[in-house]
């Protein structure tokens, strides 16, 4: 059995090898699935469901399927960005995203999939729900106002960092990110070396001491919209 | 008991007591929770320590579990059950007696820590509710007067388990269980619910090979009597072909929809008849160990199962060369849950069996590829195995007699609400609604809740359509729903338990059960227009197509087969919006919210 296969994407066929995920050899081909808590490198969560696809009449998230030869894949549907909108405005109106005084604004994934989607605002009341900010830490912040609940930052601690410093406590609409020793985030191992909070999409972890480093204009998503470094990537442009 | 402040020295003996296995986590956690009343942060630090992993995953644990706390609850919790059928029959009158006697609110404690209310999610005993957990007793058909008494009781003596008086019939007053549950079998067989034949099934089974077996189980076309409807042949077949030397077979007695309680039932009278489908289910895929998941609401049958455990160990029905056959060994452990209605989903289920909150994983692979510890694992409903039994006592084609040919067999029915005769019926699939209703003695009922919130509500128009995987599949859960109700209401109650029971793991679950709550509320209070109504029906089909497990897939069924059976209940709710304004916009409720942020445990120094 070869571990080189093919699947079909939106009608163009791909490459893909045994083992990778549908999102993982769209990716590396230049086809486009948007996504939010997928990080390349960490093992797949399947949280935020932006990365649906169509597979035999049933929806999967791309981030968590496996490749078979041969696979019919859908992602660039009406129907299916119609839900990705809807659950992009169900994570605007779940935390409190201030886009205007965040210092990740322009380089948030986020708010960079928000714009590339078309979304003015969120048609869900805001919750408004008041959420614990953790200033404790000497190198990084935690503002659990912005936190999309992606878990990157829990999984590059324990699988880049070593060190388990964040986890995801607590069920339903309750679930935060909590030290993962102790009360505060200065009580765990965390150093200003780890990766942990550069795996953040969002601002809920922002390192200290260096806020708007970037200007206005040379941001990440100033220019081009989110996935277009994917997109470039493809030898034949759709 | 008069709690204690967390002696690190018990909780070390308490994790020595499962050879500090993490794996064991939940258990250590019930057993601390147990002694100490809490598992606050000192304890996490403890247990961390001693089985040598992250406080983070002790302490996610203690956050998902509603039966873990971190803070003292009191020394006696009463949870009085918040489901549909409860409230029928009068809960918020009890709660409001429990409330006023007590002088707290639910959530709250007794100011001498001695006693906790709190709600919980269905105990299952939807059939004679009012219901309550009083510690781990089951405290059945409360009135106002009674939850007095019980508080009166309390206060005197302290003990839950004396306020038992009248047992229950059958094994309900085995010294093992001695709870005032009634069984309510109201039709017994012609298959589940009849005479134990003990050793026969397992005697035929060992007389086959494992492969007929599983042909035998598939030539009575059993499925998957969880709900979902799954061929349990095909499960097992799978199983069996997956590579591996360890394979397990789990009991899934997790019955948390809402409304159901026949496994109750089951494993109350038939324990063996379950237990022989799990060692036929292992011999048919090569299992040496099993796991039975006990939901924490029955913890009351817990030490009566393992005695049942122990008289098969005796008689050679478990443990090493069963019935003298040599190379055939199996046993099995029963697992408590803690209070999570997700656990019931099979993947969170064997999360949970390993430790860890039971939050679904992703699939594939499944169970059957890779599910407990990694393993092979066949994950089956106390009923289904009961047929098991009966399919390998009597044969496929006395099985098959009963049903059609996409639903084969009885479904053991559990029946509440409006109506004279609640309780458990076995009954063979395709039998009508209707001729429910005639069984039960329905009162003037309107409309009946088929298979739990995500199951259908059915109005009288379609009481003519049949039970069964092929028109309305149900795990079992009946609720009859009278012509005072409102169905709007009732919908919204689900909804509510749905909000309360997501796992929040995904986003569409997590964020999109609270506002389908929050939007049904508003329509309900008059402040939701056409617009906001097209709104949640969008929400309900992005939670449906793009949730990650069953829970948030069928979250919005209860408004949507609520709404396609009385649209007009909904539409003389629906305001225009005569000002301009939005109806949804809750102005009040905004500044409310806006005003009570505080600057609560920011760290900033």
């Amino acid at each position: 059995m070869s571990d080189e296969l093919r699947i079909v994407v939106d009608g163009r066929t791909i490459p893909a090898r045994r083992g990778q995920t549908i999102l993982e050899a769209a990716d590396l081909a230049g086809v486009y699935i948007p996504h939010l808590c997928h990080l390349r490198g960490l093992l797949p969560h399947g949280s935020c469901r932006i990365c649906v696809v169509s597979l035999d009449g049933r929806t999967v998230s791309s981030c968590t399927q496996p490749v078979q030869d041969g696979m019919l894949v859908a992602s660039d549907t009406p129907e299916l960005n119609e839900h990705r909108r809807l659950l992009l405005e169900l994570l605007f109106a779940e935390g409190n995203h201030f886009c205007m005084s965040c210092e990740r604004s322009g380089n948030c994934e986020l708010q960079a999939l928000g714009y590339r989607f078309g979304i003015g605002a969120s048609r869900f009341p805001l919750r408004c729900a008041p959420h614990r900010i953790d200033a404790s830490h000497p190198d990084v912040l935690l503002d659990r106002n912005r936190c999309v609940r992606c878990a990157r930052c829990v999984r590059t601690s324990a699988a880049v960092d070593g060190r388990h410093a964040l986890e995801l406590v607590g069920r339903g609409i309750a679930r935060e990110i909590e030290p993962g020793h102790g009360a505060r985030l200065a009580d765990t191992a965390l150093v200003a070396a780890d990766r942990a909070p550069d795996a953040c999409p969002v601002g809920a972890l922002l390192r200290k001491g260096e806020g708007f480093a970037v200007p206005i204009g040379r941001r990440r998503f100033d220019h081009r919209p989110i996935g277009s470094e994917i997109e470039e990537r493809s030898e034949v442009h759709p | 008991m008069r709690m204690e402040d967390p002696s690190s020295a018990a909780i070390r003996s308490i994790c020595t007591s499962v050879d500090r296995d993490p794996g064991r986590l939940l258990d250590v956690l019930r057993a601390v929770q147990a002694q100490c009343g809490c598992v606050d942060n000192q304890a996490v630090a403890t247990i961390a320590d001693c089985l040598e992993i992250p406080e983070g995953r002790v302490r996610s644990l203690v956050g998902f579990y509603a039966f873990l706390s971190e803070r003292p609850l009191g020394e006696v919790v009463i949870r009085l059950a918040d489901d549909v059928p409860d409230w029928m029959a009068g809960r918020d009158r009890v709660e409001a007696a429990f409330v006023e006697e007590l002088g707290i609110r639910p959530g709250a404690t007794t100011p001498d820590g001695r006693i906790g209310l709190a709600h919980t999610s269905c105990i299952g005993m939807s059939d004679q509710g009012p219901a309550a957990l009083v510690g781990d007793v089951v405290v059945t058909e409360l009135s106002t007067d009674r939850a007095r008494e019980v508080v009166a009781g309390l206060r005197s003596h302290g003990q839950p388990a004396r306020l038992v008086r009248k047992l229950g019939d059958g094994n309900n007053a085995h010294p093992l269980v001695r709870a005032m549950v009634r069984n309510n079998i109201r039709q017994a067989g012609p298959l589940v619910l009849t005479e134990p034949r003990r050793g026969e099934a397992m005697r035929h089974a060992l007389a086959m090979s494992p492969a007929e077996v599983i042909r035998a189980v598939k030539t009575a076309r059993l499925r998957g009597r969880g709900g979902a409807g799954f061929p349990t042949g095909m499960k097992w077949e799978y199983a069996r072909q997956a590579p591996g030397a360890a394979k397990f077979v789990i009991c899934n007695a997790d019955e948390g929809e809402p409304g159901t309680f026949g496994d109750r039932v089951l494993l109350t009278e038939l324990p063996d008849r379950v237990f022989a489908g799990m060692t036929i289910a292992a011999y048919a895929v090569g299992a040496r160990r099993g796991i039975l998941y006990l939901r924490a609401e029955y913890a009351y049958l817990a030490p009566f199962l393992e005695h049942i455990l122990e008289a098969r160990r005796r008689d050679g029905l478990l443990g090493h060369s069963i019935l003298g056959r040599e190379g055939f060994d199996f046993d099995l452990r029963i697992q408590l849950g803690a209070g999570a209605y997700v656990c019931g989903e099979e993947t969170a289920l064997i999360e949970s069996c390993e430790g860890l909150p039971g939050t679904p994983r992703n699939r594939p692979p499944f169970p059957a590829q890779r599910g407990y510890l990694g393993h092979p694992t066949v994950v089956n409903n106390v009923e289904t195995l009961a047929c098991v039994t009966r399919i390998l006592e009597a044969g496929p084609a006395m099985f098959c007699a009963q049903g059609n040919p996409s639903s084969s067999g009885t479904i053991v029915l559990s029946v509440s609400g409006d109506c004279e005769l609640p309780g458990v019926y076995e009954l063979p699939f395709g039998t009508s609604v209707r001729e429910v209703l005639e069984r039960a003695h329905g009162r003037e009922v309107a409309a009946v809740q088929v298979g739990g919130p995500s199951g259908r509500m059915v109005p009288a128009r379609d009481f003519d359509r049949r039970l069964g995987y092929e028109d309305l599949p149900t795990g079992g859960a009946f609720v009859a729903l009278g012509a005072d109700r409102d169905p709007v209401e009732v919908a919204a109650r689900f909804t509510a338990f749905f909000a309360e029971e997501s796992c929040g793991h995904c986003t569409p679950c997590r964020v999109g059960t609270g506002m389908l709550r929050d939007g049904l509320e508003r329509l309900r209070a008059g402040r939701a227009g056409a617009a906001d109504l097209d709104m949640l029906n969008q929400l309900a089909a992005t939670m449906r197509a793009t949730s990650r497990c069953g829970l948030g897939q069928t979250a919005a069924r209860p408004f949507l087969t609520s709404l396609e059976a009385f649209p007009d209940a909904y539409a003389t709710l629906l305001r225009s919006d005569p000002d301009g304004l939005r109806a949804g916009f809750d102005l009040e409720r905004a500044v409310a919210t806006a005003t009570g942020i505080r600057d609560g445990g920011t760290h900033v120094r």
